[in-house]
Formats: C-alpha cells, structure tokens, sequence
C-alpha cells in the first residue's frame, strides 16, 4: 500500500506545532497501525530526522498505552486499540490524518504523546479498597449474583486509555471515572467506602478540569473496551446519594 | 463551602439542574399544550379566552408560572456555565472529526439548539404575554361576563405568514432539543436500566415528535382559517 500520512509534530509542551505530510510505501494490509508507524520512524532516522513520538507499550489491547485520534476518531474506524488496528481498515492512495488526544487535561508532552496522568490522580483520589482482602476467598463463599459480577467485571475492563475523554466533544472523564467508580461500587470489597470514593474521584476529575457530560454516547461508542454509559448513570446515582448521606459536611 | 453548594459546583451537580428544570419545562410544554389546542376548537375563542382568564386570576398557576420563567432563566444560566467550562475542557479541536460516526447531531448540538429556543421564547412572550399584560386587550362578553378577547390577539398574530412561519422553525428546533434532551434527563438522574430505558428513549423521541408538532399545527390552522 502507498499512503499519505498527515503527522501532528510538536517539539515541546510549549511548541505551537503544526502537521508535516509524509509519504509511505509498500506497507503491508496486515501491519499494525503501529508497525505501519515503526517503519516511518525507521525512514526517518535513517534520514536522521527526529522520529515521530507516539505511546505504546504492550501492542496486544490491553494496556491502554497507545493512543492517537486517526482520521476523526480516537484509535482509528475500527473500536479496538490503535495497536489492534491493522492497515487493511485503509486503502491504498489514502491519506491518514493522525492527531494527538486534545483535552487541557492532557497536555501534549511531545509530537502525539500527551500525558494522562490525570487519570492516575483521579485513581489515588479514591480507585482502591483501603484495607487488604486477604487471599483470594473461596469459590461462593461471599455470594454474588452472576449478573452483578459480570458487570462488574466489564466495568472492570477499562484500561484507562483516554479515548473516552478524546472522543467527547466536552473533553469529559465520565465513562472512565464511572468505570472505575462501577468495578468497586458493585462488589462487596469495594461497596464498603462507595459514597466516600463517588466524592473524592469526582472531586478530583473536576479539579483535573475534565469537562461535564452531555449525555452524547461518543465516549461509549468510541470506547475499545465498549464501557457502558449505564456506568455514567450509577456514577451519578452513587454521587448524589453520598452527597446527601454522608456525614461530612 | 456548604455540601449542598459543592455538590451543585461539580460538573455532575451542574447537569443535575439542567435535567431537574429540564423535566420541569417538558412538564410545562404538555400543560401549555392543552390550553394552546382550546385555539383550533370551533367556538370562535370562547374556551380559550375563558380558560385563559381562569388561568391568570388562579394565584396557584400564578406561582407555577413565576417558577417557570425562574427554572427557564436557570436552565440558560447553567447551559451558558457548562458550555464555557466545556469549552475550556477542550480549548484545541481536531482538524478532522467524524463526530457523526458516534453520537447523534442533536445531542452535539444542544446549546445552539437552547439558544434558538431561547429566542423564541423572547420574541413569544413578547408577541403575547407582554401584550396580555401591559397592551391593549379587546373585552368579550360570554353570557353577562367579559373576558380579555386572548383569542383575538392570538390570531391575529398568526396572519403573519412570517411569524407563523418562525413559529413553525422554532417548533423544529424545539423538536431536536427534546430528541435528546427527554432521555438524557433519565440518564443525567441516574435512571439507566435495561428494561427501561429503551422505552424512555423511544418515548422521548415520540414526545419530541408529537408535541413540538401539535403546537405548530396551530398557528398553521389559524392561518388557514383567517385567510
Ligand atoms: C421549553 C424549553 C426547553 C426544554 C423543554 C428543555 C429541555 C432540556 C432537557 C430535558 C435537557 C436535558 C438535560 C440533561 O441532559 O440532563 C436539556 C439540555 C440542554 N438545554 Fe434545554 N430545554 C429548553 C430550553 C432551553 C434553552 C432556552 C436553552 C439555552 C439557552 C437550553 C439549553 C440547553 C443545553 C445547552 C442543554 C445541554 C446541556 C449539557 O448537557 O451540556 N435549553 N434541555
Ligand atoms: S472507558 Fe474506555 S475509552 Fe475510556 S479510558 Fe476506559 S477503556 Fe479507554
Ligand atoms: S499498546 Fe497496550 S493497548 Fe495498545
């Protein structure tokens, strides 16, 4: 395949950056987006121009380190990974536009890198059980209806790649924090400290300056993981409802 | 800061105003509906000026009617905030987008929509509420009793080709806000479940069809019938 790739280049947090065309060819249909990006790095170091950076790490979907908003969508047409989206979701001549996840809450650290560690201070905000579980307990010793584990279990699945936040037209955290929020809120390990975690994570997802949610779905849509918005809604029922019982006031 | 205050600053507490008075005015559409179809009754405006009259002297209606235009007023308030703090959130665009490909038009586009509606609600209450408050109101007498003739100023508004016309845009906007807005109100008070929340979505797009329809069918009748 001959590509045209249009690549975000900036230099630093405080570049003003613009897009450089590149030309591509004889790439593979069964590359990865990313091996497709490999071979432009090597072209370009080979010509010792500064290679294009971009995150990545496992290259199996499961991570959530790769990122990259390609041709108007966050990790490509595909819902999957841009490490799991191979080059037979393009034909040959097309031109590729690649951007980098665009949010005030992800700054850009350089070319298509932005730093999402946002996320993780919402996580130390209140995404964790305080006190050790112990071991793993035994099968049906603590009962749990299949329905709420296997929700709790998709909830679960999120990891935290940022294109949720990259796909809303309001740059909002909601579906992931929701998530984070649901996996712990629906078992009974996490259900103890539910209302005080709805508080501080939210809390914290404002202070990041994650926009509100206008109930568009795109961060749904756009999700590898296919998080549900049903967690948006429990993420709401779950903040109200500490709002008006805690104690702390 | 009081916990009342900090729960409605937060970007959840801000969207809970907007779905609370949301709710409150599709509440007040389908009221205001029932009095506005009395227009097209073949009585020459006699159940309408009457039930208009009944409206104005109930003290009840006249504090509903206080709340309304305050819950409108918050409901642009907030719309305004949120939209400046979700700007804010993500102040660089994309140079391409396929938005289209994840979410619906409408529900990208409630702030203009809200807007539109907002100028209509103006330019409405202009035309009749100011009119009926601080105008000149023709008298009719119904059996011994004089009313305000609403009736005659509403139709004669509605021989303007062009205000009928706005009136009948404005009712489509007021279509496309409803087509999300009714069911993202649900999921905004956390009202999400399996076996719901198919029916509130089809029922918010038959809501979002019907009314808005219902009261543009009026001026088009009575347009009709003047001329
Ligand atoms: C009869 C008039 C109106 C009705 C029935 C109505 C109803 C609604 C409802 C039910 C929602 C959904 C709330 C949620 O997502 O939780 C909504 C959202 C919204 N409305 Fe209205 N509305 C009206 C007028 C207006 C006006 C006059 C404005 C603006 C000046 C406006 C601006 C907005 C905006 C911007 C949103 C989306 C907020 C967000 O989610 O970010 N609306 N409306
Ligand atoms: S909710 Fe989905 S899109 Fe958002 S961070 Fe988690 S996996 Fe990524
Ligand atoms: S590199 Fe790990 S999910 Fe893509």
């Amino acid at each position: 395949m001959n590509l045209t790739l249009k690549v975000w280049r900036q230099k630093n947090p405080s570049d003003k950056g613009g897009f450089k065309d590149y030309t591509l060819s004889g790439i593979s249909s069964d590359m990865s987006f990313l091996e497709m990006l490999d071979v432009l790095n090597e072209d370009l170091s080979e010509k010792g121009d500064d290679p294009v950076h971009f995150d990545h790490d496992c290259r199996e979907g499961i991570c959530g380190m790769c990122s990259l908003y390609i041709n108007g969508q966050p990790h490509g047409p595909t819902q999957t990974t841009t490490c799991q989206l191979h080059m037979r979701s393009f034909k040959d001549g097309d031109t590729i536009t690649i951007e980098p996840w665009r949010a005030s809450s992800f700054p850009i650290i350089k070319d298509l890198v932005v730093d999402r560690s946002s996320f993780d201070r919402i996580i130390q905000s209140g995404g964790y059980v305080s006190v050790n579980t112990g071991g793993v307990p035994d099968a049906n010793e603590i009962p749990i209806p299949k329905i709420i584990a296997d929700e709790a279990f998709d909830s679960a699945t999120c990891i935290g790649c940022g294109a949720c936040v990259a796909a809303c037209k309001n740059a909002s955290a909601m579906l992931f924090v929701s998530a984070k929020i649901s996996q712990l809120a629906l078992l009974p390990q996490g259900k103890v400290e539910k209302r005080g975690r709805a508080e501080k994570m939210v809390a914290q997802m404002d202070d990041e300056g994650f926009g509100a949610c206008t109930n568009t779905g795109a961060c749904s849509a756009e999700c590898p993981k296919g998080i549900d918005l049903s967690n948006i809604a429990r993420m709401n029922r779950e903040y109200f409802a500490a709002s008006l019982s805690t104690e702390e006031h | 800061m009081s916990w009342v205050s900090k729960t409605l600053n937060s970007t959840l507490g801000k969207k809970l105003i907007m779905a609370l008075t949301g709710i409150f005015l599709i509440l007040f559409l389908v009221v205001h509906l029932a009095g506005n179809l009395q227009l097209i009754l073949p009585d020459d405006g006699k159940s309408f000026n009457v039930y208009a009259e009944t409206m104005a002297s109930n003290p009840l209606i006249r504090i509903v009617s206080i709340l309304n235009f305050g819950f409108i007023l918050l409901h642009a308030v907030y719309a305004a905030i949120l939209t400046r703090h979700n700007k804010k959130s993500r102040p660089i665009g994309y140079a391409v987008s396929k938005a289209s490909e994840n979410s619906s038009w409408s529900s990208r586009s409630m702030g203009i929509l809200g807007t539109l509606i907002l100028i209509f609600l103006l330019v409405h209450l202009r035309g009749f509420w100011y009119e009926l408050k601080f105008g000149e109101v023709p008298i009719v007498t119904y059996d011994g009793v004089s009313y305000k003739d609403t009736f005659a100023i509403v139709s004669a508004a509605y021989q303007n080709i062009f205000y009928v016309i706005f009136y009948v845009v404005s009712m489509g906007v007021l279509a496309f806000h409803l087509a999300h807005g009714f069911s993202s109100a649900f999921q905004t008070l956390g009202i999400n479940h399996k076996k719901y929340t198919p029916f509130i979505k089809k029922l918010g797009l038959a809501f979002a069809i019907i009314v808005p329809a219902l009261f543009a069918l009026i001026p088009i009748i009575m347009f009709i019938q003047g001329s």
